[in-house]
Formats: structure tokens, sequence, C-alpha cells
């Protein structure tokens, strides 16, 4: 399946994971079903979808940070490009900047960002990088939230559980990666990606992500509490998700003029 | 209520009581402020002027903060070593409304160098949106459009040079306006038209506090040979208009520009060279940007019509120019990012300009061009940031370099270590002239 981007998304993209479809009864599906569902479950359900989430950053020695932030995704098109627009609260030193990425889904085509510093009235654009790099200093990577292609990984069914099936992933081009393999299991009956676990090149398992907790909303499985734990550091974020709305009816907010000035159904 | 605009006069026993309790105030929430953190529970911590606003629906938020620093070569012209020194608490009022939203902020400091307390009104707005297809904004407001990475060409809104050289917050670069800012959307082009009634100008450099080279004297001014400024503060008359006709396409962001009013910072004298003025200048410009390989690559270009001179040969007048920019960013590392850009300003009827000079006088370039990297590496999970930005011109042959260590210890406490650094070969070009106001400073910050 899955590509863990799809996984945390889900979690990240709050929740907007959802089932893709009852579970078959009967036959196991094959891998690249089974990915491909988990992929559109992440990303892809209802035409939209928004909530506020709360992040808590906790170090190995115990010192915590927050994050609070809305966040609003809206598909240009099943399975292919998305905009998200982040409006932040906490802490104070990022209070309403506003964050927008257009997502593009095609191989090899980098998303385009924008951040807007409110106290000085600036639009910078903002380089894509390096997408295993740290969300918002959180343990969730920015390809957490932005996704990362099905295509980067090879994807094998290894195991098939009463609960899960566990789908091993293995990058394609190992040398932009920090792990030599992933492996998600994902929930049967809904598709939800239940826990990823991330292998070093050593073949050490140095991360996991769960889903802690799983609600139906407006009909849609969604996971409303998601745990990273960062196994080498000892750090580990905690994300809540909460006011989560899907098919809301969002516009065309995704553009200079809302970045400045966010309309009252990102801010609120 | 413009912190360059103060004289000294000002300072008063008043102020020095300001300044103490500022201080003290300020040491005081700095050390309370881990005491604060709840490990298990980050929550805004009780705060009854924040629940005195929020009974009238009203966001409270700011910062306390103390800065110092010092100069690092001796300055003949300057008799103070301290370059900054303060103590401030900004405040920070947004109540949204249904109609609309109204912005206060506001700094309150005391500053040991001027030896004076300071109300710097920096926002008093408020926003409407009365249709799909316009925005209004009026009051005191920052502003910023144009591409440049801390080089402008087609932002002509007030830029604080005083705070940038001496290593208060880059916040504080831009200067508010006092102005109407309109802008239209349409699917074809969007237009922001800003008017200011009240020509607002930079915060320049006039000698106090830092030195420059004053080609009058023929010598660095300090604190004792301050700019004489001829002022335009004809409301209505000495106003400026600003407007940006931009849209996107596929994501390149294409930007047309326009500005009637005065040189922001002064560029003429009086025919007596007793005082400094503000000449008119018109700028018309463009600029695009977008993705381009794995960075993001930014063109502009201005053509600033010095209405006054338009003929070059008045030596009293800043000639007309030219000026491009050319930039590009892109990560290089996992949180590295480097950034760099290429300045040229091309003064244009320079053979009249020669031909003008008062005789001794060092005669500029008819091209200045300037480098600028800026380097940015985010360790400790983003939390401590060391940045270096760097101008270098090779025409001038001057540097400005502004390294800067900015570690978060919580979400609410901030230090900050950092420097501006100018040296060259030529007493009186661009940066160079600076060269004896170089200063290292360090800052604490507590937000809430």
């Amino acid at each position: 399946m899955f590509h863990q981007v799809s996984l945390s998304m889900l979690s990240i993209s709050l929740g907007w994971a959802l089932a893709a479809g009852a579970a078959q009864g009967g036959d196991t599906p094959d891998v690249q079903t089974i990915v491909n569902k988990a992929n559109v479950a992440a990303y892809y359900q209802g035409d939209d979808g928004k909530a506020t989430v709360h992040m808590v950053i906790t170090s190995k020695q115990g010192q915590t940070r927050e994050r609070l932030f809305n966040i609003v995704r809206k598909d240009v098109q099943d399975g292919g490009d998305q905009k998200y627009f982040v409006y932040f609260q906490r802490p104070a030193d990022v209070r309403r900047m506003s964050y927008m990425v257009h997502k593009h889904a095609g191989a090899g085509k980098d998303d385009d960002r924008w951040l807007y510093l409110p106290s000085l009235d600036l639009v910078k654009r903002i380089a894509a990088g390096d997408k295993r790099t740290s969300f918002v200093g959180s343990d969730f990577l920015y390809e957490d939230v932005s996704g990362r292609s099905l295509d980067e990984d090879t994807h094998e069914l290894v195991e098939t559980t009463d609960a899960f099936y566990v789908v091993k992933n293995v990058p394609k081009r190992p040398e932009t990666v920090e792990f030599s393999y992933y492996t998600v299991s994902i929930d049967r009956k809904n598709f939800i990606p239940m826990k990823m676990e991330f292998y070093d090149k050593e073949g050490r398992l140095y991360r996991t992500i769960e889903s802690k907790k799983v609600e139906e909303i407006q009909g849609f499985p969604t996971v409303t509490l998601s745990l990273v734990q960062d196994l080498k550091s000892g750090s580990k974020t905690e994300m809540t998700f909460s006011n989560v709305k899907y098919n809301i009816g969002i516009g065309d907010i995704f553009e200079e003029r809302y970045l400045r000035k966010p309309p009252q159904e990102v801010t609120r | 209520m413009r912190v360059a605009d103060r004289k000294r006069s000002q300072k008063s026993a008043f102020g020095m009581g300001v300044v103490g309790a500022a201080v003290l105030f300020s040491a005081v929430f700095a050390s309370l402020a881990p005491a604060q953190e709840e490990p298990n529970e980050p929550q805004e911590e009780k705060n009854p002027v924040r629940e005195f606003f929020e009974k009238l629906d009203t966001e409270y938020h700011g910062f306390y903060e103390t800065r110092i620093g010092t100069r690092l070569l001796d300055d003949p012209y300057q008799s103070k070593d301290l370059t900054i020194g303060e103590a401030r608490y900004q405040f920070d009022l947004l109540s949204t409304r249904d109609w609309g939203d109204v912005k206060v902020k506001g700094d309150v400091y005391g500053d040991f160098v001027e030896e004076q307390a300071v109300f710097d009104l920096r926002e008093a707005n408020i926003f409407l949106r009365p249709t799909d297809a316009m925005d209004l904004k009026f009051g005191r407001q920052v502003l910023t459009w144009g591409t440049g990475d801390l080089i402008f060409i087609n932002d002509l809104f007030p830029k604080d040079w005083v705070s940038f050289f001496i290593g208060r917050d880059t916040e504080y670069l831009k200067a508010p306006s006092d102005a109407v800012k309109v802008s239209l959307f349409s699917d074809a082009v969007n237009l922001d038209v800003v008017y200011t009634p009240e020509f607002d100008s930079d915060r320049y450099i006039t000698g106090e506090r830092l030195s420059y080279y004053n080609p009058i004297l023929g010598r660095r001014a300090g604190e004792d040979d301050e700019l004489d400024i001829s002022r335009r503060r004809e409301f209505f008359e000495e106003d400026e208009t600003a407007i940006r006709l931009y849209r996107n396409i596929s994501n390149y962001e294409l930007a047309l520009y326009g500005y009637w009013g005065y040189w922001k910072s002064p560029a003429g004298f009086t025919p007596t060279l007793t005082r400094a003025t503000f000449p008119e200048l018109y700028v018309y410009g463009a600029s695009i940007r977008g993705t381009l390989g794995k960075g993001i690559a930014n063109a502009e270009i201005g053509y600033y019509d010095s209405v006054d001179d338009r003929s070059g040969d008045d030596p009293l007048i800043a000639n007309a120019e030219m000026r491009y920019l050319v930039g590009y960013t892109q990560e290089v590392a996992r949180d590295f990012t480097a950034g760099v850009q290429y300045y040229v300003e091309q003064m244009l009827d320079y053979g009249d300009y020669q031909g003008s000079l008062f005789p001794g006088s060092p005669s500029r370039d008819e091209f200045r061009h300037v480098t600028s990297l800026r380097l940015t590496q985010l360790l400790m999970n983003q939390n401590l940031m060391l940045s270096l930005f760097t101008y270098y011109s090779p025409t001038d042959e001057d540097v400005y370099a502004r390294p800067l260590v900015n570690y978060k210890a919580s979400d609410r406490l901030m230090y900050e270590v950092g420097a501006n650094v100018f040296f060259g070969d030529e007493r009186h070009t661009f940066f160079n002239q600076f060269h004896d106001d170089t200063n290292i400073y360090m800052g604490v910050r507590y937000s809430f």
C-alpha cells in the first residue's frame, strides 16, 4: 500500500482517511488493490474537508511543545492534485501565519508552497525541499502531511490476519530516504492504516505511526488521534483532530488573496 | 510616532522611569517563563488581560523582549558604544466581526541609547471584504510586495533602516504606512491600489545612533551633525499612490507595478545645501516568480523616474535609475536552504551626472552591482536556526554581513544573538560607510 504518507497523511490530514470501501468478504484482494484503496481512503474522501489539529511534541527529557492549527483540504481531481491551507494559532511566534500547498500528484512534479508572514505582510514562496524534513518541528515529516507517491515504493502483502492486511513497502530509490522499508497494518474492514513501522538501513525498527483512535464522522471512518514515535531520539508527537467536517463546499480559497487574509471558514 | 523623527529633547526623568520599569517587567517575565511551562499540558496560561479582552471578543497576544547590542569599533562621531538597548512590550489585539476585522498592534519600549520611552503604533486598521471581488484595509498597516529578499525595487513602502542595522527583529524593517489599500479581484487579473495621503518616508540613518557618509560634509557624519531634513507633510498634497496588477499563470506569479510619490530616503539637497530633501519619484516595474528546477526563481525590474531631475544634470538631486534583480532559492540539504540574488542599479544620464559633480566629490559608478547570499540551517527539531545573510558589492567593493543564531528554548521563550558587520575599501560606499557602526547584539523574547 501504502506508502507511509498515506498513512500519515491520513492521520495528518486528519482523518480524511476513510474507508474506501467496506471490507471485501472472502477473497483477499491483491496488494495493488489494497494500496490503491488505502490511498484513496487516505487522501480523497469527500470533495473537501477541514479539521483543527493539536500537536503535542514531547522530547525524551519530557519537555513539551505544541502546535495548534486549522487545516483545510480540497481535491482538484479525485486521486490527483489537491490543495491545502494551514492556518496557525499556536505557538505565539507563528500565530496567524498561513501556509498553502498546491499538491501535484504527477510523478516528479514538486508541490507549490507559500507561506504568509503577517508581521511583515510578506508572501514567501517556499522552495520544494526534502520531503522527509520535519513538519513544523514535530516528529511528523512533511511527506507525512503532503503525501508520498505510491510509485515511490514497491508493495508486498506479507501477512493477512483476522483484522489487518500487513503490507511491506520498499523504496525504489533507497538513497533518497532514511528507511530501508516500512510495513503498514491496514484495517481489513475500512482500509484505515492502523500502524506503520519504519526500519532503518540496518533493519532496526526506529519509527512508528499509530492510529490510536478512529471515529466515524459523517459516515467516514476518521483517525482522530494519531501518535508518531521516534525510537532513536526518544521523541514523540501526538496529534488530535477535532471539528472534523467533510464536504463543506470550500470555494477557491487557495490563492494569494486568502493567504494574506484567510476567510473565516479557515480561521474558525 | 516616528522613531526617526524623535529628538533627544524628549528624554526625561519620566522616560527613564518607564525604561526602568519596562526592563524590570521584562526581566521578571523572562525569568518566570520556564516555570510556567507545564510539561504535560501545554495550555494557554491564565492571563487577566487576555480574559478581559476575551469578554470583548478580542484576541490579545504579544511579547516582552529585552535586546542589547554594542559597537565593535571605535566611532569618533558617536559618544555611545551601545547601538541598541531596549526593553520592549508588544500588544496585538484582533477583533473579528461578521462585518470585518479590527486590528491594533503597538510597541512600548524604553530605549537606553536615545534615553527615552517610545510608543510605536505599528498597526491600527480595519479590514473589510465588502464583495466577492473586493477587499479594503484602511488605517495604519504594514505593506509588502515584490519578489526580492531584503532587496526592494517595487516595494516602496517605508523601511526602517535603523532597526535593520542595529539588530531589531526583521519585523521592524518594515515601518507602517497610514494608508488605504483597495484590492480588486477578477479571474483575469487582480489589482491592489494603496493610497497614502501623507508621504511616509523610510526611517533612514540620520547620524543619530549610526554614522553615515555625508557627501556635503565630505566625511562621515554622526550624532553632532544630524541631517536637517525638509519633510513633506502636506496632507493630500504630498501623497503617495502605489499599484500592483498581478495574476498567476501555472503558478508563475506575474506582476506589474507603479508608484507615484517621492524618494523614500533623502535623495536631494536644497540649493543652499543646508537641508536634505525627498525629491519626487515615479517608479514603473514588473516581476515574475515561480518554480525553476528544484528551487524558486524570481526576477524583478524597475525604472526609477527622478521627476525633479529628468535630464540628470542637477547635482543636488538623484538621477533616474534602472534597477534589476534576479534570485534563486533552493533547499540544498535537509533543513538547509541557500538563496542567491544578483542586483544591479544603473544610473541613467551618467554623463550629465559626472559633468555636474562638485569638484572633489567621490563619484558614484554608473553601475552598482550587488550580490546576496542567504544560508539558513535548522537544527534540533528546527528549534535552533543558524542564518547568514551577506550582501557583497563587487563594484563598491564592500560587504554587509548579518549572521544570526536563534534558539527557541520553548514555545514562549526565544534567545537570539546576531551581528551587523560592514566592511570595504572606501569610506563613502553604500555599505562601508557604516563600517564603524559594526555591532553585535543579543535578545530574549517571551511571547504570550
